[in-house]
C-alpha cells in the first residue's frame, strides 16, 4: 500500500530540543486515531534551517511549511490537512522581514534562496550537453544570434543592471561596449575561473554543475564584440571542474555550438582552457592576462583596461564564472525580468559560499538585499553548537568583518562596501565567540604577504609591515602607537598599490580595528578572552574543582597533566602546546583559562 | 552528430525537454540522482553511487531505474546527496548518504516506496527553469 502523502518533522538537533520529538509521536498517534495510518507516511528529517522558527513540519506533496509546531498541533493537522486536504494556516510561515527589497512574485514563498547561476546545479548531468539544452541551454545564444543582435545583447544587459560578480561591481554592458567599440582584427573573451579567496567554491561548483552556462555565455560575448577566440583561465587545482569543461567544449563543438558558422549565422567562435598554477595574484584580471600571455603573473597599471587593450594587446572581455552564468538566463528570459530581483543599485542574486562556525554551510544563492541574518540564521540554520554570533567575513583577504549590529542590513555592493568590507567573490565565513578577530587578521595579513607578487613596493613592503605588527599583537609584544601605525600603513597600501591584492589587502586588519579596538587592546595588555592566540593564554587546574577524574590527562595530546583521585590534576605549563583539549573536555569547570 | 542547424537545437531542445519533464513528473522510471562535485566525491559519493547500482541490482529493479549523477546542490553540510524520484511520490533529497543509508534508501524508499528516516533534506530553491 502506497502512502499518498508524507509529513517531514524536522530532525535537527534544534527541533529536537524544541519537541519535534513529541510532535513527531503525536502526529503518530493522531494518524492511527483519526485512521489514516496507511495513507500518510511520518518521518523525521535532517536540519532545514530556519532553526529559529522550529520546528518545522512539511507537508508533501502539497508543500506546506508550518513553524513552531506545536504537539497540540498534531490533531489538526491530521483533521485538516491530511483527511480534508485543507492547510492549517495559522501555521503557515509568513516572510516577516521587513527589508525593502524589489522581489519577484515567485519569492514569497518560505525559501529565502533563489538560483540563477545555480539552475542547473545539482539537476543536470553536467556531462550531458542534451540535458542543459533541455533546461532553456542555448536560448540565449539563439536569441542574440537571430534576434537581438549585437545592440540587442547590449541593450538587454543595460536593462538587466548586471554587475560583475568578481568583486568590483562594475557594470557588464558597459565592459562590453568598451570592447565592441575600436576596431581590431582581433578580439578575445576570457573567463576568469581563478578562483582564490579562501573558503570561496562557487565558481568550482558553478562550472562542475553547469559547464555549458559559462560557454554560452562567452560565444554571446563573442558575437557580440567580435571576437572570434574565447579563452578560459582556471586553475589546476580544480581537476574535475577542468574534465567537466573539457567534455562541454567537446559536445559544444560536435554540436556546432562553438567553432565555425554557429547554428548557420556565418559567426564562428572557439574556446580554449588556459591552466593557471594557483597563484592567488592570477585572478587580478592584468596578472592574469599576463599568464595567459605566457608571463610570470604580475599585474600591469590600468588604464589601459583590458577592454580596450587586453590579452596581446588586443581589446578583451573578461568576466568572472559567476557574471557569465547570469548571461544566458538573462538573454533567455529579458533585462526586465532579471532587473526586478534585487536592490536599486545591485540587481539579481548573489552567490555565497556558506562556512565557519554555521550549522548548515553550504552554497547559497540568495536575490540581493537579503539580509546577513536570513543568510546566517534562516537558510544557515544559525551558529554551530549555540555560540554568540561574532562576525561575519565576507570578500576573504579583501574584505572585512560584519558584525552583529549590521546582520539586519540588507547586502548590496554599496551597503557592504560602506561596512568597510567588500562583496567579494562571495565567500562568506561565519565567526563566533571562539574566533579572535585579531588572529583573523594576521591570517588574512599571512595570505597577502604569501599571495603578494612582489611587483610594486607598496604592496610587498606594507603588507609584510602589517602582519610583523599584527603577529607581534598577537603574542602580546604590542604598544597603542601600533594601532596608529596599521592604520596609516595601512590606508596608505591601499592608495599606492598597484592592483586590488594590494589595495584591499589591508581591509581585514582595518575593519576589525575600527569594529573591535577594544579587543585589540587587550591584547596590547596581554589577554586573548577567545584563547587562539596561544602566547597569551595558560590552562591550570582549580584544585577545588577538581574531582580527580583524569579525563583531562587521558586527552592531553602531549601528557603534560598529571595527578591521581587523591592528589587531583596539575598542569606542566612547560610543556602545555595551549591545544585547550582539557578545557574543553572537563565537565567540571576545573580548567582554567587565561 | 553533425552540426546543428537553428531547426535541429530547437528540435532536441523540444525532444529533451518533453523527456525530461515526462521522466520528472509522471514518469515510469524511478531516478537515482548523486551529487557528484568535489565537495560530493570527497565526501564518498562514489561509494553511495556504488552502493546504490549494487542494491538496485540485488533487488532486480534495474530495468526501472535510472542512476544519474549531478554537480553540487549547495548542501555541503550534509554531504554525500541523492536525489530519488519515484513515480507517485514527491522527489525526495536525501543526505548524509553512505553506502548503508544508500542501501536503506534503494531497499525503503524504491521496492517500498517509504521515505528513509533521518536523511531527507529540504531543497534548497524552486527551480526557475520548470516555472
Amino acid at each position: 500500500m502506497a502512502y499518498k502523502q508524507f509529513i517531514l518533522v524536522c530532525g535537527g538537533t534544534g527541533c529536537e530540543s524544541s519537541k519535534a520529538d513529541d510532535i513527531f509521536k503525536e502526529l503518530h498517534a493522531q494518524a492511527e486515531a483519526q485512521g489514516v495510518a496507511k495513507d500518510v507516511q511520518i518521518v523525521k528529517t535532517g536540519c532545514f534551517g530556519f532553526c529559529e522558527k522550529g520546528p518545522i513540519v512539511k507537508v508533501l506533496p502539497a508543500e506546506s511549511f508550518y513553524v513552531e509546531v506545536k504537539p497540540a498541533d498534531a490533531k489538526e493537522i491530521i483533521a485538516e490537512q491530511i483527511i480534508k486536504g485543507r492547510e492549517v494556516t495559522r501555521l503557515l510561515y509568513q516572510d516577516d522581514s521587513n527589508a525593502k527589497r524589489i522581489k519577484t512574485e515567485e519569492i514569497g514563498f518560505y525559501q529565502k534562496q533563489y538560483r540563477i547561476v545555480l539552475r542547473n546545479c545539482g539537476i543536470i548531468n553536467p556531462e550531458n550537453i542534451d540535458e542543459y539544452i533541455a533546461r532553456e541551454g542555448y536560448i540565449g545564444l539563439e536569441k542574440a544570434l537571430f534576434e537581438y543582435k549585437q545592440d540587442g545583447v547590449i541593450a538587454e544587459l543595460k536593462k538587466s543592471g548586471l554587475r560583475g560578480r568578481g568583486g568590483a561591481g562594475f557594470p557588464t554592458w558597459r565592459k562590453w561596449e568598451f570592447s565592441r567599440g575600436p576596431v581590431s582584427d582581433q578580439k578575445y573573451v576570457v573567463c576568469n575561473a581563478d578562483e582564490g579567496d579562501p573558503g570561496a567554491y562557487m565558481d568550482r561548483s558553478t562550472i562542475e554543475g553547469d559547464p555549458h552556462s559559462v560557454l554560452e555565455a562567452m560565444t554571446v560575448c563573442g558575437y557580440t564584440i567580435g571576437a572570434s577566440k574565447g579563452f578560459v583561465y582556471i586553475r589546476a587545482e580544480y581537476p574535475l571542474a577542468i574534465e567537466r569543461l573539457k567534455i562541454a567544449i567537446k559536445q559544444a563543438r560536435e554540436y556546432g555550438l562553438l567553432g565555425d558558422n554557429i547554428l548557420g549565422s556565418g559567426f564562428s567562435f572557439d574556446i580554449e582552457i588556459r591552466l593557471g598554477a594557483g597563484a592567488f595574484v592570477c585572478g587580478e584580471e592584468t596578472a592574469l592576462l599576463q599568464s595567459i600571455e605566457g608571463n610570470r603573473g604580475m599585474p600591469i597599471p590600468r588604464p589601459p583596461f583590458p577592454a580596450i587593450k587586453g590579452l596581446w594587446g588586443k581589446p578583451t572581455v573578461i568576466n568572472n564564472v559567476e557574471t557569465w552564468a547570469n548571461i544566458p538566463v538573462i538573454l533567455t528570459r529579458g533585462g526586465d525580468w532579471f532587473a526586478k530581483i534585487g536592490t536599486e543599485t545591485s540587481k539579481g542574486t548573489k552567490v555565497f559560499a556558506l562556512t565557519g562556525k554555521i550549522k548548515n554551510s553550504g552554497l547559497v544563492e540568495v536575490p540581493m538585499g537579503t539580509t546577513l541574518r536570513e543568510i546566517i540564521y534562516d537558510i544557515g540554520g544559525g551558529i554551530k553548537s549555540g555560540k554568540k554570533f561574532l562576525g561575519a567575513q565576507t570578500g576573504g583577504p579583501s574584505g572585512g568583518i560584519i558584525t552583529a549590529e549590521y546582520l539586519d542590513t540588507p547586502i548590496d555592493y554599496e551597503s557592504l562596501t560602506s561596512l568597510g568590507s567588500m562583496m567579494g567573490s562571495g565567500g562568506l565565513i561565519v565567526m563566533d565567540e571562539d574566533d579572535c578577530v585579531v588572529d583573523v587578521s594576521k591570517f588574512y595579513m599571512e595570505f597577502c604577504v604569501d599571495e603578494s607578487c612582489g611587483k610594486c613596493s607598496p604592496c610587498r613592503i606594507g603588507t609584510a609591515q602589517m602582519h610583523d605588527i599584527v603577529e607581534k599583537i598577537t603574542k602580546g609584544l604590542g604598544k597603542l602607537e601600533d594601532l596608529d601605525k596599521l592604520e596609516k600603513i595601512g590606508h596608505a597600501l591601499k592608495r599606492a598599490a598597484l592592483c586590488g591584492l594590494g589595495q584591499t589587502a589591508p581591509n581585514p586588519t582595518l575593519s576589525t580595528i575600527k569594529r573591535f579596538r577594544e579587543v585589540y587592546l587587550e591584547h596590547i595588555n596581554g589577554t586573548c578572552r577567545s584563547g587562539k592566540c596561544k602566547d597569551l593564554v595558560t590552562y591550570s587546574i582549580d584544585k577545588n574543582k577538581c574531582i580527580g577524574c583524569s579525563l583531562c590527562a587521558r586527552k592531553c595530546p602531549v601528557n603534560c597533566i598529571s595527578g591521581s583521585k587523591t592528589e587531583k590534576y596539575t598542569i606542566d605549563a612547560s610543556k602545555c602546546i595551549k591545544c585547550g583539549e582539557c578545557f574543553a573536555v572537563c565537565k567540571f569547570s576545573a580548567v582554567l583559562k587565561k | 552528430m553533425a552540426k546543428m542547424t537553428l531547426d535541429q537545437l530547437r528540435k532536441l531542445r523540444e525532444e529533451t525537454k518533453g523527456e525530461m519533464t515526462r521522466r520528472e513528473t509522471e514518469g515510469k522510471e524511478i531516478q537515482v540522482i548523486v551529487g557528484m562535485g568535489t565537495c560530493g566525491i570527497a565526501a564518498g559519493a562514489k561509494e553511495s553511487f556504488d552502493a546504490i547500482v549494487k542494491a538496485v541490482d540485488e533487488f532486480k529493479i534495474g530495468a526501472n531505474v535510472v542512476i544519474r549523477q549531478t554537480g553540487c546542490m549547495g548542501l555541503c553540510h550534509v554531504e554525500p546527496t541523492v536525489e530519488v524520484i519515484v513515480p507517485g511520490m514527491p522527489a525526495t533529497i536525501y543526505g548524509r548518504v553512505d553506502a548503508a543509508v544508500a542501501a536503506d534508501i534503494v531497499r525503503k524508499h524504491l521496492v517500498d516506496h517509504k521515505m528513509v528516516n533521518g536523511h531527507i533534506y529540504d531543497r534548497p530553491a524552486i527551480d526557475i527553469i520548470s516555472k
